[in-house]
């Protein structure tokens, strides 16, 4: 029992001794952070310690110069980093418009070809110019090329004044057509007191290459939309080449699934016999 | 990083994808499409949403429809609705508030525009 006693008394002093020890270390620590506080901030004051040598050879006067010199060249700097955060800024809004332009050219792009079926064609047009352009009232018109006449194919929101077909040369829309330019009406796109159907806001020709095969025609806009802006121009010159081959192929497959049908029905019919 | 759940309700594929393309810019975003105010409904009701983004003029059930459906639903009432449509009258925007939509955007959309209201959204409901 004291044997035991001893041996635990002997214990509690080695621990104690160890406490010790471990405060002792833990005050070096904290004396040896506070002498590298200290020797980091002697090495800052080391850092000025030329411009104060630089001081106590010349006269307040000179010393005032140097910091109004010094003053300006940092204010200086400072508009300029001012200008070139603004320049910064700015490229980052032009960057984000160019690349939402560029989501609306690809979405309708990419509809645009996503079908060869010549209706559904023609709905992904009309879609396009009244979601992503913001049209209203407008037609798609191709040519027939045996009466060289212009003829409403796929139309939205027109009243049943509006011709349905044109000749090719005849007023705004035919003359669009025969020269393959587009036509934009001068004057506020918004200014409407009535449609008038003979007189549209824009025409875009759908040309493969040189070859007009028909045009999109827009008259009225949406209540909400009060111009044009550069991404709807954008989508007019990509809807003049692409919308017209989209048309042109789905036709043409239209076409060939009708002949390969009537092939097939005559071999079968050969087969028969 | 935080997952947010878009219903993107619409009729037209076109703007269908451009919605989508738009709402993937948000971190964490996942998008499910539905192509009208019932086949929303279904798609409510086998998923939980952050936000629905729908259009108004659609088959089978227009969006108006719909938001009326969804604030009358106890189930997802709280869910916060943006009506995204061609109807750009000050008359049609004040219906589909009245409704219970919390955002009117009309069409053509601007991405910007959208970004910030969906961004606004997602941040009070934080």
């Amino acid at each position: 029992m004291e044997k035991e006693t001893g041996i635990s008394k002997k214990v509690e002093e080695f621990l104690q001794v160890f406490r010790k020890g471990e405060e002792f270390t833990q005050e070096l620590l904290k004396e040896n952070e506070k002498l590298r506080y200290k020797v980091a901030q002697l090495e800052e004051v080391a850092k000025f310690s030329g411009r104060e040598e630089h001081f106590k050879f010349h006269t307040l006067e000179e010393r005032v110069k140097f910091l109004e010199d010094e003053n300006k060249t940092l204010l200086d700097r400072y508009h300029q980093v001012e200008e070139e955060n603004k320049d910064f800024a700015n490229r980052y809004i032009e960057v984000e418009a160019e690349n939402n332009n560029l989501a609306n050219l690809y979405v309708a792009s990419y509809q645009l070809h996503s079908t060869l079926d010549f209706n559904e064609s023609l709905k992904i047009i009309l879609e396009i110019v009244m979601n992503l352009i913001g049209a209203e009232e407008f037609s798609i018109m191709l040519v027939d090329e045996k009466t060289n006449e212009l003829s409403i194919v796929a139309q939205e929101g027109m009243g049943p004044e509006a011709r349905s077909s044109i000749k090719v040369g005849d007023g705004v829309i035919g003359q669009s057509v025969k020269g393959g330019e587009a036509y934009y009406r001068d004057g506020d796109p918004t200014n409407l007191k009535d449609v008038d159907y003979t007189h549209p806001l824009v025409c875009i020709p759908l040309k493969i290459k040189e070859h007009v095969i028909g045009v999109i025609v827009i008259y009225k806009l949406l209540v909400q939309k009060s111009e044009f802006s550069n991404v709807d121009y954008e989508l007019f010159s990509m809807l003049a080449g692409h919308a017209a081959t989209a048309l042109f192929s789905a036709k043409l497959y239209s076409q060939s699934e009708r002949k390969l049908t009537t092939i097939q029905s005559f071999l079968d019919l050969l087969k028969e016999k | 990083m935080p997952e947010h759940n878009f219903l993107v309700v619409e009729d037209s594929p076109t703007m269908r994808q451009l919605i989508s393309f738009a709402l993937k810019r948000i971190p964490g975003s996942k998008i499910v499409e539905a192509n009208d105010g019932i086949d929303a409904l279904k798609k409510l009701s086998t998923q939980k949403f952050d936000i629905i983004l729908t259009d108004i003029n659609m088959p089978i059930m227009d969006g108006l429809k719909l938001v009326s459906m969804v604030r009358n639903d106890p189930a997802h009432k709280s869910i916060p609705i943006i009506i995204i449509t061609t109807e750009g009258a000050e008359e049609d925007r004040k219906r589909g508030l009245a409704l219970g939509a919390n955002a009117y955007v009309p069409k053509p959309i601007q991405t910007a525009d959208l970004l910030n209201i969906v961004n606004q959204i997602l941040g009070g409901k934080r």
